[in-house]
């Protein structure tokens, strides 16, 4: 186990040199944290999801330093709570914006117009899945359903919800995001940024006033059944009665399949083994060796 | 079926039954001060002036069923818990609602979270536990917001700690937020992420009655299902029999989403059926027609116009074909690809795989593959008998239910649509228009482009 090979860049096959720990003071801080996290659970090990969003809010991704601190926390292996933080998909495992930005592209929200969302904003932003814009504010990406499908189209910033988007409106957000303009979610709170997020995923409250009362009771489709149920009457429009054959015949018969694969932003992604940069932990910004 | 009386009258007065969603146009719906002033607690109160095993035996007794999909009563599930064994219960709430198109107990926690804390209070007394989880997924940072707010309400009024309403019960919640990963809506799969570990589902028996987190006792319930149990505590079992029927009784939420006019959550009594929910909301889309609807998310199996008129409760959609599921009505008009809904959903199930069982793990790679080549004009016919077949080995030889779930959209869409799997075949590519889709197709071409369906 040479450090000295390494460093003169010739690859010998050597196990990684551990990470390097926290500064003092950041970890003084990050101890008393998962002090607090540890104590909610009869096990300690239950603190790890919280302990890895921990991480997460102080450096903006899952670190090597990160995940030895997690491990010191609980008495596991870092190989433990790597093959813990890289099943889940929220722990990012390389530096991303300050918002992340998630287009709703799972059959529903795609089909009432999250896909054209996307390409919209892939093309507006110059960046593909999972990439950051230059200046490091906005990392785009596509996400599975989000339990909005009432507000669909529907675009996350930061795990708040934006309901109800078109292209021009998810344009006009990621515009004032880069421009640092205010942004307001239709459910949830003014935004914070990604990693101030990740410490109340930690499980530690937003302090903020006004964060909890923010964009009060329901959204406005949420209370769709209870204003009929106090007799405000929609109009009625139906179905064909049961029975009568069905007439789906397409409306653009004619038209040439599309140019490009519908489904091709989704390809299977690049994992630790086929993608040699970015081996089963998270980069190392740290020296090594 | 006592409902049918009541649903020949077609009035949305008639046939909604709001009880969660009763208050949540109120101000400040999600604080303790109003969840108070509509009867919030009643029920807890109730509860503790029984004993716990008259308490699982009232909830039996109600004919509870689990809202999160399987409709197992939610009573039972109480009592399998074994008592006096000297070890710690728990009571974990699924709240991972990820199952695609389901969209209630996300709103439900956001406008109303003091009647899941309830819930678990009642639930806890029940089954004697001191400890309770809270399993929300990640992605939903306004719902924790809230979630840690009325816990800390909770407890600062005496809901919650030692001593509860001076009962001498003793119960805590931990608010807990997943990271990403729809396995863990499978309850042996929370239990191991809860327990820190990749979200895995566990071999049964034991089930988690009996060896469940940290191998103890443990009741994983439904958000909805333990919502459920205060009003149920405090207008009594006879209220909630007169709704729904014998075997699925009560109310439940409806989100009815898609090519629909009136998107949204419904609350109504269960058997009542997507013709009545389309009629009251202003049906789909105008100028548009239902093509196919999913009763309960994407893993239970498709409908088509034909079952307009089933009764959503657990039976009838069972014996129609499908499953009630999550009872989210997702609802897609004639613009719509059904190749295309179900490849994305396979991608989905691809994306969500945990890799423990080689059918899923294995099969929703290919199914992704072929479904693809579909769409794009270079599948062949032989495909589509390999679709079925590979959907064929992944149902009911996969280690858990999600697995299942994959193969429903396969089977039900090959079974009502698949001359149209034919014509992407035959035809070189996709008939249709995505662009006719969207919320804005129509908007746009009578120039309104900014009006939002």
């Amino acid at each position: 186990m040479s450090a000295t090979s390494s460093s003169q860049g010739v690859q010998l096959g050597m196990p990684q040199l551990p990470a390097p720990d926290y500064p003092a003071e950041v970890r003084a801080r990050l101890d008393a944290d998962a002090k607090e996290v540890i104590a909610r659970y009869p096990d300690s090990r239950s603190a790890l999801l919280p302990l890895l969003h921990l991480v997460q809010a102080e450096e903006g991704h899952v670190t090597r330093t990160g995940i030895r601190f997690c491990a010191e926390q609980l008495g596991l292996t870092t190989a433990e709570v790597t093959a813990v933080s890289t099943f889940y998909t929220m722990y990012r495992r390389r530096p991303g914006g300050d918002y992340q930005v998630g287009v709703c592209t799972n059959t529903l929200c795609a089909v009432l117009g999250g896909d054209a969302i996307f390409d919209a904003l892939k093309q507006h932003l110059g960046v593909g899945n999972e990439e950051t814009t230059p200046d490091g504010k906005v990392t785009l990406e596509h996400i599975e359903c989000n339990a909005a499908c009432d507000f669909a189209p529907v675009v996350m910033v930061n795990w708040e919800f934006f309901d109800n988007q078109t292209v021009e409106s998810a344009k006009r957000l990621v515009d004032d995001l880069r421009a640092g303009r205010t942004a307001l979610p239709t459910r949830g709170a003014p935004l914070c940024t990604y990693q101030e997020t990740a410490r109340i995923l930690a499980g530690f409250p937003d302090e903020r006033p006004g964060a909890v009362e923010a964009t009060g009771g329901a959204g406005h489709a949420s209370l769709a059944g209870l204003r009929l149920a106090r007799g405000e009457s929609g109009p009625a429009r139906v179905g064909p009665p049961r029975g009568v054959p069905q007439q789906d015949t397409p409306p653009h018969h004619d038209e040439q399949p599309p140019k490009r694969h519908p489904s091709s932003h989704d390809a299977p992604q690049k994992t630790s083994d086929s993608d040699p940069d970015f081996p089963a932990g998270p980069i190392a910004e740290e020296g090594e060796g | 079926m006592t409902v049918a009386a009541a649903v020949n009258e077609t009035s949305p007065e008639k046939l909604l039954s709001p009880v969660l969603s009763a208050f949540w146009d109120q101000p400040e719906s999600w604080t303790l001060e109003t969840y108070r002033r509509h009867d919030g607690y009643q029920g807890l109160r109730k509860a503790l002036a029984m004993s716990p095993d008259e308490v699982i035996a009232y909830v039996k007794d109600s004919g509870l069923r689990g809202r999160g999909g399987a409709g197992f009563p939610t009573g039972m599930k109480w009592q399998f818990i074994p008592q006096g064994d000297g070890k710690p219960h728990y009571l974990v709430v699924n709240a991972d609602e990820s199952e695609p198109g389901t969209c209630k107990d996300i709103p439900l926690l956001f406008a109303n979270p003091h009647s899941l804390i309830e819930g678990m209070l009642i639930a806890c007394y029940a089954i004697r536990s001191e400890h309770a989880f809270i399993y929300l997924r990640g992605e939903t940072v306004p719902v924790l917001r809230r979630l840690h707010e009325a816990v800390r309400e909770a407890r600062a009024a005496g809901y919650l700690g030692r001593n509860v309403l001076g009962s001498g019960l003793d119960v805590d919640i931990t608010v807990h937020a997943g990271a990403g990963a729809y396995i863990c809506g499978e309850e042996t799969a929370l239990l191991d992420s809860l327990e820190g570990r990749r979200g895995q589902p566990r071999l049964r028996p034991p089930f988690p009655a009996v060896a469940g987190l940290y191998a103890c006792p443990t009741v994983v319930n439904n958000v909805e299902s333990i919502a459920s149990v205060p009003a149920i505590l405090n207008r009594g079992k006879e209220w909630f029999r007169s709704m729904g029927s014998e075997k699925s009784p009560g109310f439940t939420l409806y989100s009815l989403s898609g090519h629909v006019a009136g998107p949204g959550q419904y609350e109504a009594p269960l058997g009542i059926t997507l013709r009545q929910l389309l009629e009251m909301s202003g049906g789909m889309r105008p100028g548009h027609r239902l093509k196919f609807w999913t009763p309960g998310g994407s893993s239970t199996p498709m409908f088509t116009d034909e079952h307009l008129d089933v009764p959503l409760d657990y039976e009838a959609v069972g014996a129609a074909g499908s499953m009630l599921g999550t009872k989210a009505l997702q609802c897609f008009d004639e613009t719509t690809c059904v190749v295309r809904a179900v490849t994305r959903w396979t991608e989905f199930y691809a994306h969500e795989s945990c890799g423990k069982c080689t059918p899923c793990r294995e099969g929703t790679y290919w199914l992704v593959q072929l479904l693809r080549d579909i769409e794009a004009g270079k599948g062949r016919m032989a495909d589509l008998d390999k679709i079925n077949d590979i959907a064929d080995n992944i149902n009911g030889k996969s280690f858990c239910a999600l697995g299942d779930g994959a193969a429903s959209p396969i089977f039900s869409s090959l079974k009502y649509f698949r001359e149209e799997y034919e014509r992407h075949i035959t035809g070189k590519g996709c008939p249709f228009d995505p662009a006719a889709s969207t919320v804005w197709a129509d908007d746009t071409r009578t120039s309104h482009p900014e009006v939002h369906a």
